[in-house]
């Protein structure tokens, strides 16, 4: 468990990133910071390993300050997966993946099982261990990155926009498996975005943050679509634009679609007992019904 | 050509000694510069004073450097000591730019993730800063290496033992066949010992030769 307590953050040059900010992440939980650039987000996720150190307020994981931590120790505890993967470039993709339990001591052999294990996980295949990430697509660095993050079984994963430059079918997927891996391991998963299609497909909790990390609204995604707190809310949800406004509109051939304020499809209403036809083995995952509708690439549609 | 069968013993000489001349002040600048180098790129203050130094020490001459030098560190002149250690400072001159450059352009994305990832600090910079600064430090160590094993020949003025002896030897007693020997002799080693640290690199940066060369 992560938890804030009147946490501030005043960089050298006098901003003031994150004022008087608290939080409560419940273990196993899949918490979302979402929010514009420069709201504070990254700030706050990055105070957990001590890559920022709070100016004042303190950072407590499982009921301890992290101030007193060793820093290095602390982060070998902690998964992290960046943005644009921030795999070493010189490194194997079986040799990133390994790298903490390495770093922690764990002989070759091991960690060569070890890393079999996490590809296997993500959904990697294993002839990919001996390429270089400078070899690999989007996606797949996106996964080695995952598969590193959770190498030596660390109690939090950190995420900071992990699939934002990752083309939106792939983006989608990744989330999708996200999901299922975290109904699997139970990590507890800190996640950082600022696309809010992402939040609401991805979190139990949603924290929305403005600029010095003041928050908007906490809450379900359920509750933020059903009952946004105030304007900026409707605004970053799209509320406002009619997108996420649906209706029923009963086509030509008779089948019912689902539009939204604009007349745009948005997807087509399934009976209860539908299954979706091309999901195979997926389980249900938020997102996918036309109920909560958001569709990969809504933001970039057109609007009036 | 035959100048060049009658004294096979000697060649041999004098390129062994040229080899025991360069070679170790080509490692020596690599040693010295990365240090130097580190702190150029770490502490800004520090860019412009090593940067410009560093420049300034290529700009002595190096007769007078070899006349100097012995003064300095009290050994003999016709000491290939001194040699050596004019050569290491040249070396050092055009290396430490490569090492800062070379570390300036690590990729911020790759140093915060080995942060990230509980790299305590040496060991993030020997094996991830430095690795990723080595193709930069390379092409600057071919550099220092080819300009060594030439500035080397000019110990003979002095009759310190190298490839240049063939040429003053062969310049005073007017032997062409001496002359021509030594300056091939010198480039040749140049040309090898070149060769030998693109063939290291390779080796040791094996993701810079298949990132370019695999398909995705």
């Amino acid at each position: 468990m992560i938890s804030y307590r009147s946490v501030t953050k005043r960089f050298a040059d006098g901003t003031v990133a994150v004022r008087d900010f608290s939080l409560e992440v419940p273990r196993g939980s899949l918490t979302v910071l979402a929010g514009s650039s420069g709201c504070g987000k990254t700030t706050l996720m990055r105070m957990v390993n001590r890559m920022v150190d709070p100016t004042s307020g303190q950072v407590l994981v499982d009921g301890e300050d992290v101030a007193g931590r060793n820093p290095v120790a602390l982060r070998r505890r902690i998964g992290y997966v960046m943005q644009n993967s921030g795999l070493l470039p010189h490194r194997t993709v079986a040799q990133n993946i390994a790298t903490v339990p390495r770093l922690n001591g764990m002989d070759r052999r091991a960690a060569r099982r070890r890393t079999g294990e996490m590809m296997d996980l993500v959904g990697l295949d294993a002839q990919l261990a001996d390429r270089y990430p400078a070899q690999l697509s989007g996606g797949q660095q996106q996964r080695v990155g995952v598969a590193r993050g959770l190498a030596a079984d660390p109690d939090i994963l950190l995420m900071d926009e992990p699939f934002g430059a990752v083309d939106p079918l792939v983006r989608s997927e990744l989330q999708r498996q996200l999901r299922q891996l975290h109904g699997q391991i139970g990590t507890t998963i800190l996640f950082v975005t600022h696309d809010m299609d992402e939040a609401l497909a991805l979190g139990d909790q949603i924290v929305l943050l403005r600029t010095g990390a003041q928050v908007d609204q906490q809450g379900t995604p359920r509750q933020f679509v059903a009952e946004p707190a105030n304007d900026f809310v409707r605004t970053f949800l799209g509320l406002d634009r009619g997108q996420r406004t649906l209706h029923r509109e009963r086509a030509a051939d008779g089948s019912v679609v689902v539009v939204d304020a604009h007349g745009r499809p948005a997807g087509v209403l399934a009976e209860p007992g539908d299954q979706p036809e091309d999901q195979p083995d997926a389980g249900p995952h938020p997102g996918a019904t036309a109920e909560a509708g958001p569709r990969p690439g809504s933001q970039d549609a057109p609007t009036a | 050509m035959n100048w060049v069968l009658d004294n096979l013993p000697l060649i041999a000489d004098r390129t062994w000694a040229h080899l025991a001349t360069s070679l170790p002040a080509i490692l020596a600048a690599l040693l010295v510069s990365v240090p130097l180098g580190w702190l150029a790129h770490r502490y800004r203050a520090l860019n412009g004073p090593v940067l410009t130094g560093a420049g300034l020490m290529y700009a002595i001459p190096s007769l007078p450097l070899f006349i100097v030098l012995p003064v300095l560190i009290g050994t003999g002149v016709r000491d290939a000591v001194n040699v050596m250690v004019a050569l290491t400072l040249y070396g050092v001159a055009l290396l430490v730019r490569s090492v800062a450059d070379g570390l300036d352009g690590v990729p911020p994305e790759a140093r915060s993730a080995a942060v990230a990832l509980g790299y305590p600090p040496l060991r993030r910079f020997l094996t991830v800063d430095l690795p990723l600064a080595g193709p930069v430090i390379l092409s600057g160590l071919r550099v220092v290496a080819v300009s060594t094993v030439s500035l080397c020949t000019v110990g003979a003025v002095l009759g310190i033992p190298s490839l240049g002896l063939l040429f003053t030897d062969g310049f005073q007693r007017g032997i062409m066949a001496e002359i021509l020997t030594g300056i091939l002799l010198t480039a040749v080693l140049a040309l090898v010992l070149d060769r030998l640290l693109v063939a290291l690199g390779r080796l040791a940066m094996p993701w810079t030769r298949k990132a370019a060369g695999v398909d995705a």
